[in-house]
């Protein structure tokens, strides 16, 4: 036994990892000046491309605090995207035009949706959990073809972006485009801050060890449904922002191969890093944008890309970037 | 006479035609140190998963501290105090030994619905995590990855979480297995010291470790339990020495 009166060892832990810094810092920054980038063409299309780039970084953000950080392979994230995107629609076309209501509706929506069906699905664990968030995410699918006062399977377009306090901020591009921005760093911040709180931990443990966690008390249910219902919320906003980016919805938002782009964006980026998500998905848009500019094949160079990045580069992009991996 | 902390009322488990638990009935009364020995396949591990909630009884009562148990999950047990540590070593890997620790404590301090806060820099709970750490001579290790630690230290990490829940019952699950004579001899240090802390139910193979340190011993064979008592009686009992120490040599 060791005699406590000889001083604990000091508890305090490392000055925060800089380097760890310097990835989100020069992402941001990137994503900052990426608007200037006059040479890329005209600024309506630069704008509109890493908007893009930015919607799905909030989507991919919010799937891997599921699948990164709990574990849990979500092959059903699209719906969500999806429900954010035709709660917008919807309110639309109903006359509110308010963009906090629609925010608020989307982020009500696709959280509501994701505590239900996290409910069911969080009861089965892996291939299981993947095909059962997969079914849940081609019923919303179907539905969304369904809804025939909405445009059914042409979708909806929307008359006009949402207003701000009645002022239609959001129509100016570059205001919609660092609006975005905004989001996106606090999604990133929020994330952050969960990853590494109690609550995050308690998810990180559960991924990494069930029983151990059983064995200390915690039922990681209640940890991963939130952790799944924040998830889910993510990717709703990405859908608002993406709706009202596009002033159009449509049933191709929710599609299985919409899921598979998501995971894609995280696995290649790099799991459980959240810089990696973000990292992920401007990486893939990007890719998709110049690839199919040469070829509408451009799955065919991508894939084996992938490929290449999951079995020679484990943490993804961003391990081959800090040579670091992550959990 | 102490009250009795843990009541097992005719436990019995089945898998087909296997009856791994039979009727098995004992008491464990508060502070004590009870070893429950008996040959291997005799079914102890698989009494300790009924005890842990790990795996379901088919019929009998688990009564713990005043309050029935039989059909509470594994964590729900982990929270009235009922706590065990794993004969395979079952710590988090890619957390470090401190983190381990600290996740135990902030198990019992019931505050994980935080979603803000560094929990790597919550001192209330690192202090609390270091002095299990230390007590098991692990201060030193705190920072490191739990998956890298020698196999030693596994198992005082093991032993670090257990503690850092202040267990009221401990299920130790061979602590010993796999030690080196000069690592048992301090393993058997480290559970005198716990024993003052908490009721400490030991499996163990380990015949020496089991007589310097329980103050009962029962003996399971074939899934019964053949004999209750101090370590002189069950020492001396016939039916023990003919069923386990007389194989054992």
């Amino acid at each position: 036994m060791q005699d406590f009166a000889t001083p604990m060892p000091t508890t305090q832990l490392a000055p925060p990892d800089r380097a760890r810094l310097i990835v989100p810092v020069l992402l941001f920054v990137a994503l900052a000046l990426a608007p200037l980038l006059g040479f890329l063409g005209a600024e309506r299309y630069v704008l509109a491309l890493f908007t893009r780039c930015i919607i799905f970084a909030i989507a991919a953000l919010g799937l891997d605090l599921a699948l990164g950080c709990g574990g849990l392979v979500s092959f059903g994230h699209a719906a969500f995207i999806g429900i954010g995107a035709y709660a917008a629609g919807i309110l639309t076309a109903s006359g509110i035009d308010d963009g906090f209501i629609g925010l608020f509706a989307a982020l009500a929506a696709s959280g509501l949706f994701a505590l239900a069906t996290g409910a069911v699905s969080l009861k089965t664990r892996g291939v299981h959990f993947i095909m059962i968030t997969l079914a849940f995410g081609q019923m919303a699918y179907f539905v969304a073809n369904s809804l025939k006062a909405y445009g059914g399977d042409d979708g909806l377009t929307l008359a006009n972006r949402a207003t701000l306090l009645g002022r239609d901020l959001l129509a100016d591009n570059r205001v919609f485009y660092y609006l975005s921005l905004a989001m996106l760093l606090a999604v990133y911040l929020f994330a952050r801050a969960v990853v590494r709180s109690r609550f995050g931990r308690v998810l990180r443990g559960a991924k990494d060890n069930e029983t151990r966690m059983a064995a200390i008390g915690f039922n990681p249910y209640p940890f991963r449904l939130t952790a799944y219902a924040i998830s889910g919320m993510m990717a709703g906003l990405a859908g608002f922002l993406l709706a009202e980016q596009s002033e159009f919805v449509s049933p191709a938002f929710m599609t299985w191969q919409r899921s598979g782009d998501l995971i894609i964006m995280v696995m290649l980026g790099g799991m459980a890093s959240l810089d990696g998500a973000i990292l992920g998905a401007v990486f893939v848009v990007l890719a998709e944008e110049v690839l199919s500019g040469f070829t509408e094949h451009w799955r065919v160079i991508f894939g084996p890309f992938l490929i290449l990045v999951v079995l020679f580069a484990r943490g993804g992009l961003l391990g081959m970037l800090t040579g670091r991996r992550h959990g | 006479m102490a009250e009795t902390l843990l009541t097992l009322d005719r436990v019995t488990k089945s898998f087909g035609a296997l009856r791994v638990t039979d009727t098995v009935s004992l008491d464990i009364t508060q502070g004590e140190l009870h070893a429950l020995i008996g040959p291997n396949g005799a079914g102890k591990t698989s009494l300790i998963h009924q005890l842990s909630g790990s795996l379901a009884s088919d019929s009998g009562r688990i009564v713990f501290d005043g309050e029935e148990v039989t059909g509470l999950p594994m964590h729900a047990r982990a929270r009235r105090g009922l706590v065990r540590s794993f004969q395979i070593t079952s710590i988090l890997p890619r957390f470090t030994a401190l983190e381990n620790v600290a996740l135990a404590v902030q198990s019992r301090s019931g505050s994980s619905l935080r979603f803000f806060g560094d929990a790597a820099r919550d001192s209330r709970l690192n202090q609390e995590a270091m002095e299990a750490l230390a007590l098991l001579g692990l201060a030193e290790r705190a920072q490191t990855l739990a998956g890298t630690l020698s196999h030693g230290e596994k198992r005082g990490l093991e032993l670090a979480i257990a503690l850092a829940l202040k267990p009221k019952l401990l299920l130790l699950d061979e602590p010993m297995a796999g030690a080196g004579a000069s690592e048992s001899e301090a393993l058997v240090a480290i559970l005198r010291a716990l024993k003052a802390r908490c009721t400490i139910l030991l499996v163990e193979h380990d015949m020496q470790a089991v007589f310097a340190l329980a103050d009962r011993i029962s003996v399971l064979v074939n899934g019964s339990m053949i004999a209750t008592g101090k370590p002189d009686a069950v020492r001396a009992d016939a039916q023990v020495r003919a069923a386990y120490l007389g194989e054992a040599g």
